[in-house]
């Protein structure tokens, strides 16, 4: 039996308009999250991944023209649409609560005025726990991330970049949301580091919670993810279990970003990625492309290969035909 | 290949060192009272690619910044082919500073957001006195070897990816032809294939140039593939 969809997403596409072009941020993007898995969404910096993120929040700014859904499913409460739904509906009942975010950068996230402590109890008590056992569910969170007693009792300023990360992500666990979003959470940690709070993610997806992970780090992907999502240019371009996609990927650019990292050929794909406000019609990724032909001028649609799914016209264990 | 030399002292430094090279002599740092490192010595000979690891709070930022001539230390001191430096920064000539570049990890915390790219690769020439256009063409130069399309270069960094702007440093680190190159973690925020490619145009250079690299990364396979001889350093 397949486990519930948490979250489900169908069409999202994010534009933003700037004074003389229109930045394609995300296209016609649609996945299922399910209870228990932990999707990680990879690609450059620059290609829509955090957009995606900051778009399932309703954190995008003014200039930003959302369509498509993203529905959240979340086990016993009312169905609610993302994007369709209002500031302050998000802001009451959806983030922390239904979605929580693990931020990228912790340092301006976290409110400076208060320690660690009272922010992690301030938001156990805005979620149903009481004056008299938040302390406790606090210390509790605390030594789940990895924050002992008295790192607890600093204020944000005084932690180390480590440190602040583990607050941020026990801020973002302890209203227990069914889904989180973690954007980029391990830059600029030490390996030790990045690993126990990918560990942490992980340990939430087994306890039931789906986790989208938002990531340029295949390493940090390869080690907990349980789906891959690979996006170029503003879509969504393979789409599979991770041990298949790492094992024998389907799309070029997948191939291309495996073959740079440095435990295999350290080399990286030729050329550049396209400006996202001047995509081309055909597939994004054809002048980079060694299997491109002519019918790659029309867009590859994304369709099932698989166990997963992939946007080419020419996928790798197939010939390119003459 | 790889060969891990334990414990804080750099069994290449000298005395037994070859006269040429970047050196750390028994430099010392503390911060606030803490130590953060202790007599450590660290060798990079011309040419070769010294990988430098250690756990977090061990110092090796600190360390690279006293290379980078960036930081003085406490007590002990750096040398460039056996010479003796003293002082920091804009103390030092610049025909001496100019012999050590460090590329960040960070590459919005070290640009000017108000600067077009093309100015921020340009910028350490036009601070030694170089010419506009003259500066201005050997800054397109650098760009197109770090992988930059010209029509990035008249963005603004707000108007870049972080891997473009990290292109931009990188540029604008070899603008001067360094005969030593330091990264630090300079690689952690892109992905797999700009990581590739800046660590091909560096590896190009340092051969064209016979320049020295160090390499400060937290990532096994990295380390592995781009360090010639790595150094461990201990918490102080
Ligand atoms: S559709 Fe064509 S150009 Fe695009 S990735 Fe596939 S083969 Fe390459």
């Amino acid at each position: 039996m397949t486990a519930p969809a948490l979250l489900t997403v169908d069409g999202l596409t994010v534009r933003f308009r700037l004074r003389d072009a229109v930045v394609h941020a995300v296209t016609d993007l649609s996945l299922t999250l399910r209870s228990g898995e932990l999707l990680a969404v990879v690609g450059e910096s620059g290609c829509g991944k955090s957009v995606l993120a900051h778009a399932l929040l309703g954190l995008l700014p003014r200039n930003a023209t959302v369509t498509g859904q993203a529905r959240l499913h979340a086990p016993g409460r009312d169905e609610v649409d993302l994007i369709g739904a209002g500031e302050r509906h998000l802001a009451r009942h959806v983030r922390g609560r239904g979605v929580g975010l693990v931020p990228q950068s912790p340092a301006t996230a976290l409110t400076p005025v208060r320690t660690g402590r009272k922010l992690l109890e301030e938001t156990l008590r805005a979620h149903g726990h009481t004056r008299r056992d938040a302390p406790a569910a606090a210390d509790r969170i605390a030594a789940d991330v990895g924050l002992d007693a008295a790192d607890l009792n600093r204020y944000p300023h005084e932690l180390s970049g480590g440190m602040a990360q583990r607050l941020a992500t026990a801020l973002a666990l302890a209203p227990d949301p069914p889904v989180l979003l973690a954007d980029e959470p391990t830059t600029g940690l030490d390996r030790p580091l990045v690993d126990h709070t990918l560990d942490l993610l992980r340990r939430r997806c087994d306890t039931g919670a789906a986790v989208l992970l938002i990531t340029h780090d295949l390493a940090a992907a390869r080690r907990v993810a349980d789906t891959v999502a690979v996006m170029y240019a503003s879509r969504i371009v393979e789409h599979r279990p991770a041990e298949a996609l790492f094992d024998g990927p389907a799309h070029p650019y997948t191939a291309g970003l495996l073959d740079a990292l440095p435990d295999r050929a350290f080399t990286p794909v030729p050329g550049h990625p396209p400006s996202l406000t001047d995509l081309p019609g055909g597939c994004a990724f054809a002048p980079r492309c060694a299997r491109a032909t002519d019918t790659c001028d029309r867009l590859p649609r994304l369709a099932a290969d698989g166990a997963g799914r992939v946007a080419c016209h020419h996928p790798l264990r197939e010939e390119v035909p003459a | 290949m790889t060969i891990t030399v334990p414990g804080a002292t750099d069994t290449a430094a000298p005395g037994g060192a070859p006269a040429g090279g970047l050196a750390a002599h028994q430099v010392s740092v503390a911060y606030g009272g803490q130590r953060v490192l202790d007599r450590v010595d660290l060798h990079i000979a011309p040419g070769e690619t010294v990988g430098l690891r250690g756990p977090s709070g061990s110092g090796k930022s600190t360390l690279a910044r006293v290379l980078a001539l960036l930081h003085a230390p406490d007590s002990g001191h750096v040398t460039i082919d056996g010479q003796p430096l003293g002082g920091v920064r804009h103390r030092l000539p610049a025909a001496l500073r100019t012999r050590v570049a460090v590329l960040f990890q960070s590459p919005r915390a070290a640009t000017d957001p108000r600067l077009s790219l093309a100015d921020i690769v340009a910028e350490p020439l036009r601070a030694t006195g170089t010419p506009r256009e003259q500066a201005a063409a050997r800054a397109a130069e650098l760009a197109d070897l770090a992988g930059l399309t010209p029509d990035l270069l008249t963005r603004r960094p707000h108007a870049v990816s972080d891997g473009q702007l990290q292109r931009a440093c990188l540029a604008r680190a070899l603008v001067h032809r360094p005969d030593y190159l330091l990264c630090d973690e300079a690689t952690a925020m892109l992905d797999a294939s700009t990581q590739a490619h800046v660590a091909a145009v560096i590896g190009d250079y340092q051969r064209r140039q016979g320049a020295g690299v160090l390499v400060i990364t937290h990532d096994p396979a990295l380390m592995a593939r781009w360090a010639t001889r790595v150094v461990d350093l201990p918490t102080a």
